[in-house]
């Protein structure tokens, strides 16, 4: 039987919360260490309880692309490259064997190409096409050492980073894209190469990569650092 | 001629009508669906229409439209996504407590509107138009509160599933497909509030207008008012 003493606790801070409704408040610098503690437990949650490596999202017919998928970055202008020959993906930290590579050495790794779902954390969706290398296949080649357990992806655009776990990163539709609908990747979509996964909202998607550093603490990222989740699984 | 429950009599004793924990979990529901659709307000301006982009829209008297600040909870997108995904860990709880103290007690004999009801619930309406003039018998809960209080109950559980499909859709691909993919989801999710907004004023008006020792009952258990306590 649950105390009715702690039931009558709960109701009031229940009760307080709420509250606060009627006053187009963001529940102040009291509350809201509690509600990040709370999206922690979510963030557990998603990543132990409901992720699954072999749930693939849903693939669409190329004809039902969408007209249009809205692009974002951080940085004042589009980020891009003075010199794109000059460009390297880097692949580092708690690995046997960092990488250095070309954009000419990921296309010649395995390709994947797939039509699927965008879901951007406002509430939008749209479909594209995307083409480029898995992953799990830069993880093979890279070898992480036994303590590896995040990745941190880096990006050229101002100082927008993404922490992701190694199980989500290991889904076999989480890519390195280099390709959007038959073309190359635009320059807004993140041009020369993006992180490209159908499992997580589009903010953990890192655009304008420049290095993949495997590491044993979890990484922050642009937007988790300022109070978005950070697991972010679809 | 049977006392009609309107009738005028000797001043009642009190009578328990509502234990501990349905009142509790009343106060609690109310005040923490509040706090969902104030931070769920503030989730929908990001984005304030339903369909794909560069596709066809489902009609939404509030498209591209956003509320009154005083209405949301959360500040901005973040704080919002925060709040709603916090508060919906004690909503479900509480919705939990409460259907399993109505089974344990079998008290959902008295709320559970039932086939049977129909007939019932016909003759409270025909009393409510002014077709009959005399308020049908009835036990603790007439036929059309049976009806609201059941349909009310189904409500949280929609609003429950489709906030599950749209915040894990890959997760839980079957049921975002069952409401229809994860547009017309979040469409449902969007219109429980508006059900729950509509069922909450006339819940409010009609305990003030016809039954008002309820209102005491809700709070403090005991209840003196001319509807019986019991089935």
């Amino acid at each position: 039987m649950i105390e009715r003493r702690d039931f009558l606790r709960l109701a009031g801070t229940a009760g307080t919360a709420s509250l606060v409704a009627a006053c187009g408040w963001d529940g102040g610098e009291a509350v809201k260490p509690k509600l990040l503690a709370v999206s922690k437990l979510n963030d557990w949650v998603g990543e132990h309880v409901l992720f699954s490596r072999h749930r693939l999202a849903r693939t669409y017919d190329p004809s039902r692309r969408s007209r249009m998928l809205p692009s974002y970055f951080i940085s004042r202008e589009m980020p891009s490259l003075k010199d794109p020959g000059a460009w390297r993906l880097r692949v580092d930290g708690l690995v046997q064997q960092s990488l250095f590579l070309s954009l000419d050495d990921l296309m010649a790794m395995t390709r994947t190409s797939y039509t699927v779902k965008h879901t951007c954390v406002e509430g939008w969706t749209a479909i594209a096409t995307w083409q480029g290398v898995p992953v799990s296949a830069i993880v093979e080649r890279c070898q992480p050492l036994p303590g590896a357990r995040y990745i941190k992806f880096a990006s050229f655009d101002a100082n927008y980073t993404n922490g992701w776990d190694m199980a989500s990163a290991l889904h076999p539709q989480t890519i390195l894209a280099y390709g959007m609908n038959d073309n190359p990747l635009p320059p807004r979509h993140g041009a020369p190469l993006r992180l490209y996964s159908p499992t997580k909202l589009g903010y953990k998607l890192t655009k304008y990569l420049v290095s993949m550093t495997f590491t044993s603490e979890r990484p922050g990222g642009f937007w988790e650092d300022q109070g978005y989740p950070w697991f972010a699984g679809l | 001629m049977p006392a009609a429950p309107g009738a005028i009599s000797p001043p009642r004793p009190y009578v328990h009508r509502h234990h501990w924990i349905v009142r509790f979990t009343h106060w609690a529901a109310a005040l923490l669906l509040l706090g969902m659709i104030a931070s769920g307000l503030q989730i929908y301006a990001a984005y304030a229409r339903f369909g794909d982009r560069g596709g066809a829209l489902l009609p939404n008297p509030f498209q591209d439209s956003s509320f009154p600040k005083w209405s949301r909870l959360g500040g901005w997108l973040a704080g919002g996504l925060n709040w709603h995904f916090a508060l919906m860990w004690p909503l479900v709880l509480v919705g939990l407590v409460y259907t399993l103290y109505l089974l344990v007690s079998g008290e959902w004999r008295a709320l559970l509107f039932r086939l049977r009801d129909v007939r019932g619930a016909i003759a409270m309406t025909r009393y409510y138009l002014r077709l009959s003039r005399e308020h049908p018998p009835q036990g603790k809960h007439n036929p059309l509160q049976k009806l609201a209080y059941s349909s009310i109950v189904l409500l949280g559980v929609i609003a429950v599933l489709t906030g599950v499909a749209i915040y894990k859709p890959l997760q839980f691909a079957w049921l975002t497909t069952l409401f229809g993919g994860f547009q017309a989801t979040r469409y449902w999710h969007f219109w429980t509030v508006w059900i729950f907004v509509a069922f909450t004023l006339a819940h409010v008006t009609l305990v003030f207008v016809v039954d008002p020792p309820s209102f005491r009952a809700m709070i403090t258990g005991r209840y003196r008012g001319r509807f019986p306590s019991h089935d």
